[in-house]
């Protein structure tokens, strides 16, 4: 719970996975933030999914 | 061997074909007289094959128009009657070898642009380019554009032809892999930004036009149509791109993507080991900057085969060598450069010749992978013209547009089915 705390005495650093808007908003109030791209995996059918990991 | 193994061999070989055609332009004729099967009822058209009845507004705007350039109807009202009764055949380039931008209308009595790969022998077409604005291939048909494509007709084919005639005795040509390469040095990604390969093929085309002693009047009306039309060698570069992309088509087993392309209602591809068999999602609406008075709410689903150049290995896949080209379809430059470093992600491999500066001259991302696509999710990404929804109104905009993921499920369904995984 202390340490929670802390975290909003702190200058906040962020990482930021996914989402750009979210990064881009912080960099625009001036927090240091780096960005990771990421986007989730597509859903598949098992089928299909398998025959991938067969083929790749 | 595995069918992953055949894959790869298949892979290796239809990316290697890619890269090292040698796309020439050494020709210029009358589409009914260069292009294989043509027929005088016949229009081609860009993207996956579609009626008339599915077509979008600047696509049957274009039909409307080079029927009455042709002179098979003398309004719109019968340019329609004569569509309607099936008197014409609606047939798309990919299927004869030819690309077109945007609605990529070619009828009977348009040049085309003939390309030669010195390597393999492909030929492939391409149509002229007008300029931007209200032009045919975004789906205007007033007099304006239809004198312009008569004077393109009588007076630059007839140049070009001149110039080229002389280009191919001199040496067999103009080597239009060289300058996609230079113009790639140079600020253009070439798909929405010609600029330094159109100066690039002035400074090739200029003594063959001199040689050939065109008429002094003409020689400026084509020069100065040559100087004010940044696009004027997009569809040389296209048709370059066709012919690279045929290098790498029918590869028995091979994943890769030969063909990306779209019509204004459908978007389709074609996959190298699974031949001319077309697979289709609907077409996506573009997201860019508009011209004054137009916005989002004008745009059409996107349309036109200029996206054989993301299939070959440049135009959007290239974005980070032209950082100028976000201000014609928006974005950033970091946008342009996190586009490039992304399409890496689905593709085959860094082109030996296409190189982009600002990333230590790194080859560019070429041979999209179905099955990359179907493991990352990530789908091509392109920039592109923007017309607008109606007939007769012709580009509002540019910007920036995503292949739809259900186009690659499919193929990789198809080809589970076809190579029996």
């Amino acid at each position: 719970m202390s340490n929670a705390r802390k975290l909003f005495d702190e200058e906040l650093k962020v990482i930021n996975v996914g989402l750009k808007i979210f990064y881009e908003d912080l960099k625009r109030q001036g927090v240091r933030a780096v960005q990771v791209n990421y986007q989730p995996p597509p859903k598949l059918e098992k089928e299909l999914k398998d025959k991938l990991s067969e083929l790749l | 061997m595995s069918l992953k193994e055949q894959i790869e061999e298949a892979n290796k070989k239809a990316v290697e074909r890619m890269m090292e055609a040698e796309p020439y332009l050494v020709d210029t004729k009358l589409a009914k007289d260069a292009i294989p099967g043509f027929r005088e009822d016949m229009l081609l058209h860009a993207g996956p094959p579609i009626t008339w009845e599915r077509a979008s507004g600047p696509m049957k705007g274009a039909i409307i128009g080079a029927l009455i350039y042709e002179g098979k109807a003398s309004n719109e009202e019968e340019a329609i009657k004569l569509v309607e009764r099936g008197e014409v055949i609606l047939k798309p380039n990919h299927e004869v070898g030819s690309v077109g931008p945007m609605a990529g209308i070619v009828s009977a009595n348009m040049p085309v642009y003939i390309i030669e790969d010195k390597k393999f022998g492909i030929r492939a077409f391409g149509n002229y380019n007008e300029g931007i604005g209200k032009v045919l291939r975004y789906g205007a048909y007033d007099k304006e554009v239809l004198s312009r494509l008569k004077w393109m007709r009588d007076e630059l084919y007839p140049t070009m032809k001149a110039a080229l005639d002389e280009a191919r005795k001199d040496k067999g040509g103009i080597n239009f892999k060289a300058i996609i390469q230079q113009a790639l040095h140079m600020g253009d990604e070439c798909h929405n930004r010609y600029v330094a390969a159109t100066s690039k093929f002035m400074n090739e085309i200029a003594p063959y036009l001199v040689k050939a002693d065109v008429p002094k009047d003409a020689f400026n009306r084509v020069w100065d149509f040559m100087k004010n039309n940044n696009f004027f060698t997009l569809n040389i570069g296209m048709a370059s791109a066709k012919a690279m992309t045929l290098a790498a088509h029918n590869i028995k087993y091979s994943t890769i993507v030969t063909v990306l392309t779209r019509n204004g209602t459908d978007a389709g591809i074609w996959v190298s080991g699974l031949g001319n068999r077309w697979f289709t999602a609907p077409s996506p609406v573009p997201k860019g900057v508009f011209f004054p008075g137009f916005t989002q709410d004008d745009a059409n689903p996107d349309l036109g085969d200029s996206s054989i150049t993301e299939t070959a290995g440049f135009g959007g896949f290239a974005m980070a060598a032209a950082p100028a080209v976000v201000s014609w379809v928006g974005g950033s430059v970091e946008f342009a450069v996190e586009n490039t470093k992304n399409m890496y992600n689905i593709t085959y491999a860094k082109h030996k010749y296409f190189t982009i500066p600002y990333l230590s001259f790194q080859g560019t991302p070429t041979g999209v992978d179905i099955r990359l696509v179907l493991k990352t999710g990530i789908t091509p990404t392109i920039n592109t013209g923007i017309a607008h929804k109606k007939a007769g109104v012709g580009q509002v905009g540019a910007g920036i547009v995503k292949f739809p993921f259900e186009l690659f499920k499919d193929a990789f369904k198809a080809y589970v089915e076809t190579y029996g995984a």
